[in-house]
């Protein structure tokens, strides 16, 4: 079937079957391989995005569910040559080492710095609490975040 | 490993009563879809029975909370973030709060309707136990009319309650003025986010200077196959005086009253003595 969406700002088109989970058309029929599949059943956050202005797992999200929604990916967000701050901030305070997990928590921490511009380190971890990371031990990870809110400010 | 994607078909209704036209004359061939926390992850596993999706998830009749004098209606299909950032909600019914913050984490409670997570009838899911203390009805919509079903009588075995392959849960209705004076909700799990519990407990009591309880209404998660009463433990409290006799009595009435199972995420023996642990600290919580 035909679904239309905006996705990071641009107006597109695919041609999926309705149950094509929203990470796979992302990955597969559109090339934007950023979000990444952990568990695939929710429970680590690495294929966050923002649908609607709110933040959701794409495992979990059949396409036909997008009909018409507007979708921000971690492509979105910034670029190489032009990263936003949160990426920045990442970079600067070892936020990510393998990686894996980088770009939903950058999603997940972008949802919570929307709401809230100047999280308690309480207020971090609840926000990013459906992300998980192997490598960091989620230190350097709430530096980023901190490190990022500041710029926001 | 899920089954071929283009196998399955997903229909989306224009309104609630194209969606109640559909399950009426195919009954049992649509399985509703909302949110899709949970059957996301059943098909993943390949473990999904239906083939056909009804996506209810955008149908507005299901959003939205009713507030009158006397009771709140939560429209079936909203999510556990609407919930608990309502602000009747957050002044009269915390324990809802929690156990809608004791979902998953953000990017669940953002997807998962309460009317979702009442047809998945998961025995450990974290609201239900909410809905029994707090004695919520259900709104249930079919072609044929609504008809309504206390929450405490919805349940009749593993995976099977009081809801026909034509109905919708509309809504959930809780009464306003209940004279709750205290309540109480503790779910344990392996970590406070993304865990399913190994066991829960949700408690409203009304008591009178901190000595006798005149009633008091508890539900449990993970203790038994479905979202359980305790019943029994009730029916000794009320009218009781918080005496450390009692206390340890009602500890005792629960234990046996529950009917906990080993599995994956716990095991019977510990399941009961923290549920008689989480009742003893709730009742505790009275004294104040």
């Amino acid at each position: 079937m035909k679904i239309n969406f905006k996705l990071n700002e641009k107006n597109i088109s695919v041609d999926a079957p309705p149950m094509k989970r929203l990470l796979d058309v992302l990955r597969e029929d559109l090339g934007l391989t950023g979000s990444k599949e952990g568990c695939g059943e929710g429970e680590c956050g690495a294929c966050s995005i923002m649908l609607d202005k709110q933040l959701v797992n794409s495992c979990l999200v059949p396409i036909a569910q997008c009909e018409g929604a507007s979708i921000l990916t971690i492509e979105g967000l910034g670029t190489e040559e032009n990263l936003h701050p949160i990426q920045q901030a990442f970079l600067e305070c070892g936020g990510a080492q393998c990686g894996i997990c980088t770009p939903g928590m950058v999603m997940a921490s972008f949802d919570l710095l929307k709401k809230n511009s100047n999280p308690t380190v309480s207020q971090i971890q609840t926000g990013l609490a459906g992300n998980l990371c192997r490598c960091t031990g989620y230190v350097k990870i709430i530096d980023s975040v901190t490190k990022a809110a500041e710029t926001f400010k | 490993m899920r089954g071929l994607t283009p196998d399955y078909e997903m229909k989306t209704p224009k309104n609630i009563k194209e969606a109640l036209q559909i399950l009426s004359t195919n009954s049992g061939e649509w399985q509703l879809f909302a949110g899709g926390t949970d059957l996301m992850v059943s098909y993943e596993a390949g473990k999904l029975t239906h083939k056909k999706f009804l996506n209810i998830n955008a149908l507005h009749e299901l959003k939205g909370f009713v507030v009158n004098d006397q009771e709140i209606l939560i429209g079936g299909g909203c999510t556990f973030t609407q919930i608990k950032n309502h602000p009747i909600i957050q002044q009269e019914f915390p324990l809802l709060v929690n156990s809608a913050e004791a979902t998953g984490a953000i990017a669940i409670q953002n997807r998962a309707t309460i009317g979702g997570n009442i047809a998945n009838m998961s025995p450990a899911a974290d609201t239900p136990p909410v809905l029994i203390a707090y004695n919520a009805d259900l709104i249930l919509l079919s072609s044929k009319g609504y008809r309504i079903v206390n929450y405490t009588q919805f349940h009749k075995g593993y995976k099977r309650a009081d809801l026909r392959a034509d109905e919708i849960i509309m809504a959930i209705k809780i009464h306003r003025h209940q004279g709750i004076s205290h309540s109480y909700y503790r779910k344990v799990g392996t970590r406070a986010a993304q865990s399913i519990s190994k066991v829960c407990l949700a408690g409203v009591a009304c008591v009178f200077r901190g000595q006798n309880i005149e009633w008091i209404q508890i539900g449990l998660g993970s203790v038994a196959p479905i979202p359980m009463q305790a019943i029994q433990t009730e029916h000794f409290l009320n009218e009781k005086d918080l005496t450390h006799e009692n206390i340890q009595q009602a500890r005792n009435i629960l234990m046996d009253e529950i009917h906990p199972i080993d599995d994956i995420r716990s095991e019977a023996k510990y399941r009961k003595t923290v549920a008689g642990n989480l009742l003893t600290e709730f009742l505790e919580s009275l004294k104040k």
